[in-house]
């Protein structure tokens, strides 16, 4: 039941998505926010900050692809993009961007591994991390048997708690093995999704591809800790009688699969909700071509905004409690808190609108 | 599906590659001192708090103990004044018995050389009394007594003469 509402609710949150487009309809001259925003929350080929009057402020990303039989092309995207102006797309070793699609102009498969703009940001979040974490790491060396120090005593809090509310709490004894991924995934998610908030920035965790890799790895942990426990209670789910076993194994069977994939859509859409609505907000301004509307724009945009920072923080939180509830739940050793694991998962996932 | 539900084959790889050479290098390289640290600690303050558990209940002991030394001292002590308080007593009541002892012998002494001395003097008066007597009946004879007038005359002048005390 709790399961199905989890799924329920995802849906709920991407028909709102759905409807973005259908914004499109209502044309205001030249502007087009569906398009603006789809545009912002989307990737793209290259870096593009601020256009002025003067021109468009863009760092031009690399471009690699691969092409069975023709092997791989690198090349700045500068040759092929059309910056701002719409018209024939650009041409170049026969590839061209069809809506920041690269496609070859011979119609033959083409793999992008092309550095793009969330790729870049994701390179610059990684380095980002590593410099905050070895210098958080390198305090404890410094500081040895004293207490914490500057970037150090801001994080220590933070670690803890992942390890003492999420991880001892959820997993159990069998925690230790399970720490460094629960703290690379909550900091990874935390730090693009504020990373994400900045203008200019990229929206990497409310890319669907990221919430994809994180929910999948986060399978792939739970399924490689199984015990017996987790499987016999998904092929002989206790207190189920014989005739039912059949459609509760389907059931359960599906259940594996809903959890990362709510893991990976509540994710994608918080992100991505977030973004739409502040960019909605300040499409307003274009759309009624008023200085009027400004202080509306300005009040709702920073109320979302900041609303955005409560909820960057919070679902790398819940990515990281679920993640560490379903490999507690895999490697418990006495099956028998079931009922408590759905009524988590249940309460968890009506964050996710 | 509009474009940005579908996952992008390109983000996809880079993302595995890159977040699993995070994962890798912050494991090593962060989580794992950051970790033990934390570990070390906790465990070296769980150590100190226990230590002065242990301590407090060592000092609560050392004072019972102490408490114990004290009030048996305080016992000795009393004891010791009341022996000695009542030797004293016993020391003096002796004394005082040997002193009135010697006092009552000095005081027969005493009295018995006064006895001695007064019976001496007595018969030493005895003697002078015997011998002024014979002196007087001797001198009354040698003057022939004739007249009794100056006999008695005489006597009284010798009577004049002696000093009895």
């Amino acid at each position: 039941m709790k399961r199905l509402l989890s799924i329920l609710l995802c849906f709920v949150s991407l028909s709102v998505f759905a409807n973005e487009p259908a914004a499109e309809g209502e044309k205001a001259e030249g502007f087009n926010p569906g398009e603006m925003i789809l545009h912002h929350i989307g990737d793209s080929h290259e870096w593009h900050w601020l256009a002025t009057d003067n021109g468009n402020f863009t760092t031009y990303l690399p471009i690699i692809a691969y092409r069975p039989g023709k092997g791989l092309s690198v090349f700045s995207s500068k040759h092929i993009s059309n910056g701002e102006s719409e018209g024939a797309a650009k041409e170049y070793e026969g590839l061209k961007l069809e809506h920041e699609h690269l496609v070859s102009t011979d119609g033959s498969k083409v793999y992008d591994f092309s550095i793009t703009k969330n790729i870049a940001a994701l390179l610059g979040s990684a380095v980002l991390m590593l410099v905050v974490f070895t210098a958080v790491a390198s305090g404890y060396k410094k500081n040895h048997g004293r207490a914490p120090k500057g970037i150090q005593s801001f994080f220590e809090p933070i670690i803890i708690f992942i390890r003492d509310e999420v991880a001892k709490k959820n997993i159990g004894p069998k925690y230790e093995r399970y720490m460094p991924y629960l703290l690379t995934v909550f900091f990874f998610i935390w730090f693009n999704n504020l990373l994400g908030l900045t203008p200019g920035a990229a929206n990497l965790s409310g890319n669907i591809a990221v919430t994809m890799v994180l929910a999948v790895m986060t399978l792939i942990i739970t399924l490689a800790s199984s015990n017996k426990y987790y499987w016999a209670h998904i092929f002989a789910t206790p207190g189920v009688p014989k005739p039912l076993l059949p459609i509760m194994i389907i059931v359960e069977v599906i259940g594996i699969f809903t959890k990362p994939f709510s893991l990976m859509i509540r994710l994608f859409a918080n992100i991505t909700a977030g973004h739409i609505v502040v960019l909605s907000f300040i499409s307003l301004v274009f759309i009624f071509k008023s200085w009027a509307v400004a202080p509306v724009t300005l009040a709702f945009g920073l109320f979302i905004n900041v609303l955005e920072l409560l909820v960057a923080l919070l679902q790398a939180f819940i990515f990281t409690l679920l993640t560490s509830m379903y490999i507690g739940g895999a490697v418990e050793e006495h099956h028998d808190a079931d009922m408590q694991m759905g009524y988590d998962d249940g309460s968890a996932s009506t964050h996710a609108h | 599906m509009p474009a940005f539900l579908s996952p992008e084959l390109g983000l996809i790889f880079w993302q595995l590659v890159i977040f699993l050479l995070v994962l890798f290098l912050l494991a090593k390289f962060a989580w794992k001192p950051i970790l033990l640290a934390l570990k070390e600690r906790e465990d070296s303050i769980e150590g100190a708090l226990r230590m002065a558990d242990q301590a407090k209940i060592e000092m609560q002991q050392l004072k019972a103990g102490n408490e114990k030394l004290l009030t048996e001292a305080r016992l000795e002590r009393d004891r010791m004044m009341q022996e000695a308080t009542q030797m004293a007593n016993q020391h003096r009541e002796a004394e005082k018995a040997r002193a009135t002892a010697e006092a009552n012998n000095i005081i027969q002494q005493a009295r018995e050389a006064i006895q001695t001395e007064k019976n001496a003097a007595l018969a030493e008066v005895k003697n002078t009394a015997a011998k002024l007597s014979l002196d007087i009946a001797e001198r009354i004879l040698r003057r022939e007594l004739t007249d009794p007038a100056a006999q008695t005359q005489l006597v009284d002048s010798y009577l004049k003469d002696v000093k009895l005390n």
